[in-house]
């Protein structure tokens, strides 16, 4: 059994980033690590394969030559192998050109589960794992709270708000784990030692087939016409009068659909 | 006018319709005339009456979609053509997803844009929409206005909230998920025409649906909950604290408390959030009379929303929230409940 976990490599302090003149996110300012929702699913691959003797688990990522670092932690955590699709034609990749990429990667290592985390923390789509498994022509579960597999067969469980759901779905399937899965492990420092010797290869978009042109900035569907950052939070009001403090609570409550 | 396709949300037990899909045929009003795309089950007269009172011009359904379950009532609208109920057995062939019906309604009706409720399953469908029309897609806008040239310009919260980023489709017909909690839906009377669309399914497996277990009614395991309602040493008294956890019942909510909250012996030892108690992931956290230590945030930054009812407004957890009301928990938390049993008595879309 094959898993490709995607792996993503964002800005460490969220809060510090910019973006850069071409309003992309400016990542060569900050310090960047492993995104926190893709430890989630990295550790749910390594418990499965815990369960299982067959289980390869590959991580996969692709962006800037420091993107590798991501690779590194994920290897550190229990994965396999790592592959690191870098290319300069991807600077600027929007979400369709990203699952295009990911799914030509996913396609040449083969896979029967791809797991991901819901949405990194820099941009924050959260809609790659769906476009992925719609190009690789799978089953998408998304935003799972549990998961388990058997033979041939993955059972998860998502809990959208209102609806408690338990789905199955026979694999190959891209499935995204939610920060709700299971705490990832913290590293022995054994395991961040020998995840330096794991394989890490490189692939372009030669390797992988994947014509240029459709990637990168030039081809994004969609242009970023201005950031701008806000003015603080209209945070605070004044509670002096009980009644109508707890009428502007339940307003903010109903308004965002709590109640 | 071109039209704007909402795709409506419903509530999967009764069918009716989300408050979510009203904001969307609003939102849809400012770009072009308003069509409801309802996937599933046939909408029941009164999904319909609620579609047109916030403007839907045309609702499209799936063709060959049972009519929900009856309600003795006659049409308002005339359903176009009367199609037989077709039992959904366990082995009854795929029917058509939300994805497929609005790929069909794209190519059939040249849209201007295409609204989606930004909810998990919103989220999906606009996904596989995007890769199957050649799109650009926009992610949980906040707001969506008329550009110069009058195409769609949508604006999200970007870099945990820091940008607000300005942003429009230039490939394909423009497909934007909005946050369901984002627009105000103001109504606006209009006689929509019922239409049906026979849609191919898509030949993608899509997982099946084997459960959708009850959510369970009493309080949820904290570290696991939706909502989380914790309360400090501002709450005063372990009398006080079940005025809280009533609030927390309403809501559906898990009951947390600060370290000294546990200390007080106002909440058990579990039920401590923080650096060496529990780590929280709610939807929302509602603190009440309490200041917000390092150490108790560290075990509730995860939070999505966080609403603040405290005495101090110089005090850390004020930096953190989304709305913050200066003033005692007290004698907010009873008028709160209150008002939360008041709205839920006379629940209105």
């Amino acid at each position: 059994m094959k898993i490709v976990v995607l792996t993503k490599h964002v800005p460490q302090a969220i809060g510090e980033v910019s973006y850069a003149e071409d309003l992309t996110v400016n990542r060569s300012a900050v310090r960047c690590r492993l995104a926190d929702s893709d430890e989630y699913a990295v550790e749910q691959a390594v418990r499965i394969a815990a369960r299982r003797l067959d289980v390869q688990v590959t991580a996969l990522t692709m962006g800037p030559a420091g993107a590798v670092a991501a690779l590194r932690s994920a290897l550190a955590l229990g994965a396999d192998e790592g592959v690191h699709v870098l290319d300069d034609a991807l600077h600027g990749c929007d979400a369709p050109a990203t699952s295009l990429v990911l799914a030509a990667a996913c396609r040449r290592l083969g896979f029967d589960l791809v797991l991901c985390g819901t949405a990194s923390a820099d941009g924050a789509m959260s809609v790659v794992p769906a476009m992925l498994a719609e190009r690789l022509a799978v089953p998408a579960l998304c935003y799972c709270d549990r998961l388990h597999t058997d033979e041939d067969e993955v059972f998860a469980r998502r809990h959208d708000g209102t609806v408690v759901e338990d789905l199955v779905a026979s694999m190959p399937a891209v499935l995204s784990v939610t920060d709700r899965s299971g705490e990832p492990r913290y590293p022995r420092f054994e395991a961040v030692a020998e995840a330096r010797h794991k394989l890490v290869r490189t692939w372009t978009l030669t390797d992988l087939g994947v014509d240029p042109a459709r990637v990168g900035l030039a081809a994004a569907a969609t242009a970023v016409h201005r950031a701008t950052r806000p003015g603080p939070r209209p945070a605070t009001v004044p509670g002096t009068d009980p009644t109508a403090a707890a009428t502007r609570i339940a307003d903010f409550l109903s308004e965002r659909q709590f109640l | 006018m071109a039209k704007v396709l909402a795709l409506v949300d419903r509530d999967a037990r009764d069918g009716s319709v989300r408050r979510s899909a009203c904001a969307l045929l609003t939102l849809a009003r400012r770009l072009g005339e308003p069509v409801a795309v309802v996937g599933g089950d046939r909408p029941d007269d009164d999904a319909i009456k609620t579609l047109a009172r916030f403007g839907a011009t045309e609702i499209w359904c799936l063709a060959d979609s049972p009519a929900a379950p009856a309600k003795p009532a006659t049409p308002v609208t005339p359903v176009t053509p009367a199609v037989p109920a077709t039992p959904t057995t366990p082995t009854a062939p795929a029917r058509a997803s939300d994805a497929d019906l609005l790929h069909h309604l794209a190519d059939r009706l040249d849209p201007a844009a295409i609204l989606i409720p930004a909810t998990y399953h919103g989220q999906e469908t606009a996904a596989r929409l995007a890769v199957r029309l050649d799109a650009g897609i926009i992610t949980n806008a906040i707001d969506v206005l008329p550009g110069t040239d009058g195409e769609p310009v949508a604006i999200q919260r970007c870099l945990a909230d820091s940008y607000l980023v300005e942003s429009s489709v230039v490939r394909g017909v423009p497909v934007i998920t909005v946050r369901p909690e984002a627009a105000v839906p103001e109504p606006h009377q209009a006689e929509p025409v019922v239409h049906t669309a026979a849609v191919e399914p898509s030949p993608i497996p899509a997982p099946r649906i084997t459960a959708t277990p009850e959510p369970p009614r009493d309080r949820p395991p904290l570290d696991r909950a939706d909502i989380v309602v914790a309360g400090g040493r501002g709450i005063g008294s372990r009398a006080a604290f079940a005025v809280l956890a009533e609030v927390a019942d309403e809501l559906g909510a898990a009951v947390a408390g600060s370290h000294t909250a546990a200390d007080l012996g106002w909440v058990p030892r579990e039920a401590c959030v923080g650096l060496t108690g529990k780590t929280v992931h709610p939807r929302l956290y509602l603190a009440c009379g309490l200041s917000g230590s390092v150490r108790h945030r560290a075990g509730m930054q995860g939070a999505k929303t966080v609403v603040v009812i405290g005495d101090d407004p110089a005090a850390p957890i004020f930096k953190l929230a989304d709305l913050g009301v200066v003033g005692d928990a007290q004698t907010i938390l009873p008028a709160l409940l209150a008002e939360i049993r008041a709205r839920k008595a006379n629940d209105v879309p």
